[in-house]
């Protein structure tokens, strides 16, 4: 119900948030948190209840050790984050992920490995602009086309190479997936920059004001003089460079670059994108949101691992609690849509 | 209770019937009766609780106090379902029709003909037959809803009610969406509705139509009811009275004479889009309001559009101030600041999601960041100032816009491209779907806007919204400009037979055959 006792008078021109809207402020808030608690809740169930459950999950070494295995996932959910909320899936990001693992081994093991790893950022992005050009210039539906390039970009990184493995003989390409800083792995001080940088990117820039307004309303972010192409096309460039460092750390990892590498990254990154409650029709949704989604499918796993429950069970849990979340989330709307 | 009505056994009965939202009290204490075969009408402002009384009537919320009671038997409905069964029916304003499937389809969704699983098309064709045989209500029953006009829609959404045997079919704003001869088909229908004996409950904002079509009236204010008269008894003024609690403003605008006006800021020459519209050629002159009149469809909006580069053109040129040029985006248009209010706020001008203060800044949030990122308290301060300006109600400027009322998010909208500081501002409809009070503060807003020397095209199929506004009327039709009316040749009958065509001469002036 909007707050319609409160259009009648007329006489008095000064804006003032009169009662009701006061009123109706603190009631969105209200299920604003009520759905923010929704996945937090699940979370912080489960984290208590393996912390109960099992002596080895809450020790440092062992949080830490989730974090730097979700690291790649978490830096890519975090970039979906922002496609998806413009309006957009990207689907390529796992396979722009293998390329970016190739051509930085090769390029490592010709030129040495800081332009390896350059050379590999740099393609990621590059083809995060191919899709974005497909997406916008071409008028093509997202989800096609970059399932399209999805394919067509692993192909890339299987002819680069040609089937086998490339070894990088410079030990120093694994640093990054295997060195540290202060005691904490750099794959995780980089997962923990993207979420910072994006969630800035997203608050306080006109950039993610843009993103939106145009996942929120494309036509009136058009009618309003936004570059509706140029931003869309910009947040598939992000996506695509988030994908290309996720790829770097995990061939850094192995010393060793695979065209069979991120396989499924998409989906995983795009399901904690979707449990942590961001809008999958665009236009609303948060980095944190898709911080706790990671979060919640790290968990699972690392409980399955810890209690030693069949590993064959973990992907219909996983999916069970994916579902719930959705119900959940869609539940806590309903009642919020029911009150309005 | 008018004459009519007293003589007939009443179909719905009210007794302090009680509705809540949250803490907003929508209806207070509501004793009303509804006589059988009439067609009763509740109007009010926005927000009065007419949509909510015609919703607790049909099923959609229940009353949380008081007694309702239909055919004399007291009901306690817990859906629309519920209340269909009993024979009462809503059309929403949102119809609710399957585009895709045919009108028959439509008619009888969920309660098809069948053996077993299997359609049984031939019977369900009888029973269509039967029902337009019953009813009069001719539509083609193969027809796709989707290519059907939105009063062939509504028609569609009326039969469907007629086969599941309503007795009471509750209207909520039905001809909102409707062009003007739209309009008239639906009321005649209802008018045949009623004749036949059903009871309409008739929720509308249109005075005009809702005095043709009801037998009797019933005002609501604030939740209130303010009291129930026989439009053959009243008038227009003492309803719109009742329905403010206050005495209305609508003063008879001064239309500017040509001499007072400034230079001419935007000069349309020529443009065409082929198909859509030809060779139209407008000028504005700084501090003058223009109203493009016309029908719906007849191409004002698109006109509209094409200036403000949103779509592409075939040819012509537009100019701004003297310098030639050609948009070939809204942001292009926007850098030569000409704004433009879109048709649909809903579709085109607002992000719903969005605050209000976030919606305002949109199109202007370069000027209030630094590098890219955006400075949030001068945002904030800007919004604020314009809030006030054009008079929001009803919300924080922090809660999403979608909470409030039509009327403030018009207002919302035109603050918004207030913001861009335009020297052309275009509104299409620009108050579409809005409750008197709010209409009358946007209508003072673009006077004032004019008055400081903004060229204003107001588009409108509201013809007092022309008539309050204009200093000039250009009017379309089929995509050609065939009227132009200065000063005191602007009136009501000279704008609609120029948008109708038709063969009398567009400059004749004696009252022969009213156009509708």
């Amino acid at each position: 119900m909007r707050s319609e006792s409160s259009v009648t008078a007329a006489g008095d021109s000064a804006f003032v948030p009169a009662a009701p809207g006061r009123w109706s402020r603190a009631r969105a808030s209200l299920g604003k948190s009520m759905r923010d608690m929704g996945v937090l809740v699940i979370f912080l169930g489960l984290f208590v209840a393996l912390s109960v459950s099992s002596d080895a999950f809450l020790t440092s070494t062992n949080l830490l050790n989730i974090l730097d295995q979700w690291a790649p996932v978490g830096i890519i959910a975090c970039a979906s984050t922002i496609v998806i909320i413009g309006g957009n899936f990207d689907l390529a990001v796992g396979a722009i992920a293998a390329v970016a693992g190739v051509i930085a081994a090769r390029v490592a093991n010709s030129h040495g490995v800081e332009v390896g790893i350059i050379a590999a950022l740099l393609s990621g992005a590059g083809l995060g602009l191919v899709n974005g050009l497909i997406v916008t210039a071409g008028q093509v539906n997202s989800f096609i086309g970059t399932l399209a390039t999805s394919i067509a970009f692993r192909g890339v990184a299987l002819a680069t190479t040609g089937g086998s493995l490339i070894i990088v003989s410079d030990t120093s390409f694994t640093a990054l997936g295997q060195g540290q800083a202060l005691g904490v792995k750099w794959t995780i001080w980089i997962f923990a920059a993207f979420v910072l940088s994006l969630a800035f990117l997203l608050t306080r820039t006109t950039m993610g004001r843009y993103v939106k307004a145009i996942g929120g309303n494309m036509e009136a972010a058009r009618l309003s003089g936004i570059r509706v192409d140029q931003v869309r096309t910009l947040t598939f460039v992000l996506s695509g460079f988030a994908a290309a460092v996720a790829g770097v750390i995990v061939a850094s990892r192995v010393g060793t670059g695979q065209a069979g590498a991120a396989t499924g990254f998409e989906l995983t990154a795009i399901a904690a994108v979707v449990i942590g409650g961001t809008s999958i029709a665009g236009g609303q949704g948060a980095i944190w949101r898709t911080v706790v989604g990671v979060s919640l499918l790290a968990l699972i796993g690392n409980g399955f691992n810890l209690l030693n429950i069949a590993p064959t069970w973990q992907q219909t849990v996983q999916g069970v609690i994916i579902v719930v979340a959705v119900i959940v989330d869609a539940w806590l709307r309903r009642g919020r849509a029911g009150q309005e | 209770m008018t004459s009519t009505a007293a003589h007939r056994e009443l179909i719905i009965e009210l007794e302090s019937v009680d509705k809540r939202f949250g803490g907003a009290h929508a209806l207070q204490d509501i004793t009303l009766g509804i006589a059988a075969g009439t067609v009763h009408a509740l109007v009010g402002e926005n927000g009065a609780g007419k949509s909510t009384l015609g919703k607790i009537v049909s099923g959609v919320h229940r009353r949380d106090a008081g007694v309702l009671r239909v055919g004399g038997r007291e009901v306690d409905y817990h859906s629309p379902r519920d209340a269909l069964d009993d024979g009462v029916a809503i059309i929403a304003q949102e119809l609710a029709l399957v585009p895709h499937c045919s009108v028959m389809e439509n008619v009888y969704l969920g309660e098809e003909s069948r053996r077993g699983i299997v359609l049984n098309d031939r019977q369900l064709r009888h029973r269509y037959d039967a029902l337009v045989e019953r009813t009069g209500f001719e539509l083609p029953a193969d027809a796709r809803v989707g290519d059907l006009r939105i009063a062939e829609r509504q028609k569609v959404e009326i039969l469907r009610a007629l086969a599941r045997d309503a007795r009471v079919i509750v209207m909520d704003e039905p001809t909102a969406a409707l062009s003007r001869p739209e309009a008239e088909l639906l009321l005649r229908d209802i008018r045949e509705l009623r004749d036949a004996g059903t009871t309409i409950v008739y929720v509308s904002h249109f005075l005009e139509e809702t005095f043709s079509i009801a037998d009797t009236v019933t005002v609501l204010r604030d939740g209130r009811l303010v009291g129930t008269v026989d439009p053959a008894e009243v008038s227009i003024p003492d309803v719109v009275t009742m329905m403010l609690g206050r005495r209305q403003i609508l003063e008879k605008p001064q239309r500017r004479d040509p001499q007072d006006l400034g230079p001419v800021v935007l000069e349309v020459d020529g443009l065409t889009r082929t198909g859509i519209f030809e060779d139209v050629s407008l000028r504005l002159h700084a501090g003058e309001i223009v109203a493009l009149a016309g029908l719906v469809g007849s191409g004002r909006s698109e006109i509209a559009r094409a200036i403000f580069g949103a779509d592409r053109v075939d040819g012509g040129q537009v100019a701004v101030a003297g310098h030639h040029t050609h948009f070939r985006s809204p942001r292009d248009a926007i850098r030569h600041r000409i704004a433009m209010l879109p048709e649909s706020r809903k579709d085109q001008g607002l992000v719903m999601g969005a605050s209000v203060a976030e919606n305002m800044t949109l199109g202007v949030l370069e000027r209030f960041s630094h590098f890219g990122v955006a400075r949030r308290r001068a945002e904030r301060d800007a919004a604020q100032t314009m809030a006030e300006r054009v008079a929001i109600r009803g919300g924080a400027l922090t809660s999403p816009v979608s909470l409030l009322s039509g009327g403030n998010q018009q207002k919302a909208l035109l603050g918004k491209w207030l913001l861009a500081e335009p020297r052309v501002l275009i509104v299409d409809e620009p108050t579409r779907g809005v409750d008197i009070g709010a209409k009358q503060t946007i209508w003072e807003l673009l006077r004032e806007l004019a008055a400081e020397g903004m060229a204003v095209l107001v588009i409108s199929s509201d013809i007092d919204e022309v008539l309050a506004l204009a200093d000039r009327v250009v009017v379309v039709r089929t995509g050609r400009i065939v009227a132009e009316l200065q000063g005191d040749d602007i009136d009501q009958e000279r704008i609609m037979r120029a948008a109708f065509g038709g063969h009398r001469a567009l400059d004749t002036t004696e009252n022969e055959g009213m156009l509708p």
